[in-house]
């Protein structure tokens, strides 16, 4: 009916990006080589006391292998963190829609813990032969800088932190208004707060524009209408205007979703 | 060996079913779980008419367990007839549906509509913790659980499973209220009432401020009052709250449950009803059990 698999994967190797941001690579059977950019998995803990599965999105793919970088914000993720080469971890997915790509002048957003997924949404840009010669990547940090020097071979990459430690001090926007940075498309991750405020400005711009939301998730399959968001469309399920992020997401045209 | 067992007429090929609200209908766990070898489905509650549910968060995850607070978001009975009873129809299982309502005339409203639909049983839930009106409302005064079993029972075409609350002093009292009023069988437990904190965010982890706790941490709870309404009425139960495994399975079974349901362990594993119905077959195998209805209250 559907492409999800659920597996047991063993781990290729792990390493640390920053102080509470991880990178690991698994080894998998049927989902990385169904997986796009702008998806997630489902990631279980070994742990009988945390029960639901923490939905991370997919950083890059490689054949078989699949790479998630994540934030370390709890004890699901600590755990995580702990696992080595060999390790083997339940996990599901490829889950959700991820990003409808288009042939325009792109921008991607990313914004903390967002930046992940614009990784494999820049290769799969550049390699589907989508003219991105002049693609722009903007992304935002509250100090500490990772993934930024992989991005960079995809597009020309400008870098906005709270704190002013590196590049335009302040947020995504704020870059993109100093460096006059200008597209067709954004493609966008991270907090609500910088997504509404993206979703803001690409309409004011009339940009076409595609955001990755998040929200508490249970099943991550569609059945348990935890992590739905408000829509102007009507949804599939209910028929109330509530899209399940898990499934008709997380990526939606910013024009559908209320944040 | 025989797993059969027999709920007010409906026969089930195993007593394993899913726990409403935990599984749809069914249609995205296909995919995971031979829904075949299930006893039953029980579908997410539906009423006369779409609801939105509850704002986001709607769920926070707990020491073995979680709390959600969805409000029984659903489609409505017409889609709901339209599309979840043909897709489960195509199974061979049993389908149970799971009505919820905000008044009395909504209940029958539902119950009404699915009088000539091929569904095997209907669960009232008289119990969710998480709509301000209806639901608990009927679930937690005797008096009005008696009411809305009759006024149900007046209309039902299938045989009636009342869901009942752990959140009230003395669950025998509302089980021998739903089955003075008719119930054919009783269904329990449902969530318990519960409250997370987010130090973070220095707010409540849902947004509805309180929610329901299922999972394992509630299970020793949810055989207590499996075993004492076994021991004040006659009518078969359905035992739920927190099953994991065959062995927790086999619990509420020998606390005198004639079925089980599995809710949350389908979100941390999407084959769970169908190990669990595997398991108790294994139990059953080791133990040299002919049948399991003799395992049923076998703890007295």
């Amino acid at each position: 009916m559907s492409d999800n698999y659920r597996e047991n994967v063993s781990i290729v190797s792990q390493e640390k990006l920053a102080s509470d941001v991880f990178s690991m690579w698994i080894q998998t059977k049927d989902i990385a080589k169904n997986a796009r950019a702008g998806q997630f998995i489902s990631v279980y803990s070994k742990d009988g006391s945390r029960l639901l599965p923490r939905p991370i999105s997919i950083c890059e793919v490689e054949g078989d292998r699949l790479r998630i970088v994540y934030r370390t914000v709890g004890n699901g993720t600590k755990e995580f963190s702990g696992y080595g080469a060999g390790d083997t971890l339940d996990v599901m997915g490829p889950l959700g829609n991820g990003y409808t790509k288009l042939n325009k002048k792109a921008i991607l957003m990313g914004g903390g813990i967002g930046i992940p997924p614009m990784l494999e949404l820049a290769r799969e840009l550049k390699n589907g032969g989508y003219d991105v010669s002049d693609a722009d990547i903007v992304l935002g940090y509250r100090d500490e800088l990772f993934l930024n020097e992989e991005l960079a071979q995809y597009g020309r990459v400008t870098i906005a932190t709270e704190d002013g430690s590196a590049g335009t001090k302040g947020n995504v926007l704020d870059a993109i208004k100093a460096e006059g940075i200008k597209g067709d498309v954004i493609y966008a991750c991270g907090p609500t707060p910088m997504l509404h405020a993206i979703k803001a400005y690409a309409k004011e711009n009339g940009i076409e524009c595609y955001l990755s939301l998040e929200e508490k998730m249970a099943c991550g399959i569609g059945a348990c209408l935890a992590c739905v968001c408000k829509s102007k469309e009507i949804d599939d399920h209910s028929h109330v205007h509530n899209k399940r992020v898990c499934k008709e997401g997380p990526v939606f045209n910013a024009e559908d979703v209320e944040l | 060996m025989n797993t059969k067992v027999n709920l007010a007429g409906v026969e089930l090929k195993n007593p394993v079913m899913t726990a409403s609200g935990t599984f749809g209908s069914g249609m995205e766990y296909a995919q995971f779980v031979d829904l075949n070898k299930l006893g039953a489905v029980v579908t997410k509650g539906v009423a006369n008419e779409p609801w939105p549910g509850n704002p986001t968060p709607r769920i926070a995850e707990t020491y073995g367990g979680m709390i959600n607070a969805v409000g029984l978001q659903n489609p409505g009975i017409d889609v709901f007839c339209k599309r979840d009873i043909p897709f489960l129809k195509q199974y061979d299982t049993k389908i149970i549906v799971n009505v919820c309502g905000r008044s009395k005339e909504d209940y029958v409203e539902v119950v009404e509509r699915l009088a000539d639909e091929p569904v095997d049983m209907l669960e009232i839930n008289i119990s969710c913790p998480n709509v301000k009106e209806g639901g608990i409302a009927f679930g937690q005064k005797a008096e009005a659980a008696y009411e809305i079993t009759k006024a149900v029972k007046a209309v039902a075409k299938q045989p009636v499973i009342m869901k009942l609350s752990p959140n009230v002093t003395d669950i025998t009292e509302m089980a021998r209220a739903v089955e003075a009023g008719g119930a054919d069988v009783v269904s329990l437990i449902n969530t318990l009432t519960g409250m997370k904190i987010d130090i973070n965010r220095r707010t409540f982890a849902v947004a509805n401020k309180t929610g329901g706790l299922s999972g394992p941490a509630i299970r020793p709870v949810a055989v207590r009052m499996v075993y004492q309404v076994a021991n004040a009425v006659k009518i078969p139960i359905i035992g739920m709250g927190g099953i994991t495994c065959a062995d927790d399975a086999l619990e509420f079974i020998m606390a005198g449950a004639t079925a089980v349901s599995v809710g949350t362990a389908n979100f941390h594993n999407p084959k769970t009803t169908e190990e669990v119905a595997a398991g108790i077959e294994a139990y059953m195998n080791k133990y040299k059990v002919e049948d399991i209805n003799e395992l049923i209250g076998i703890v007295r």
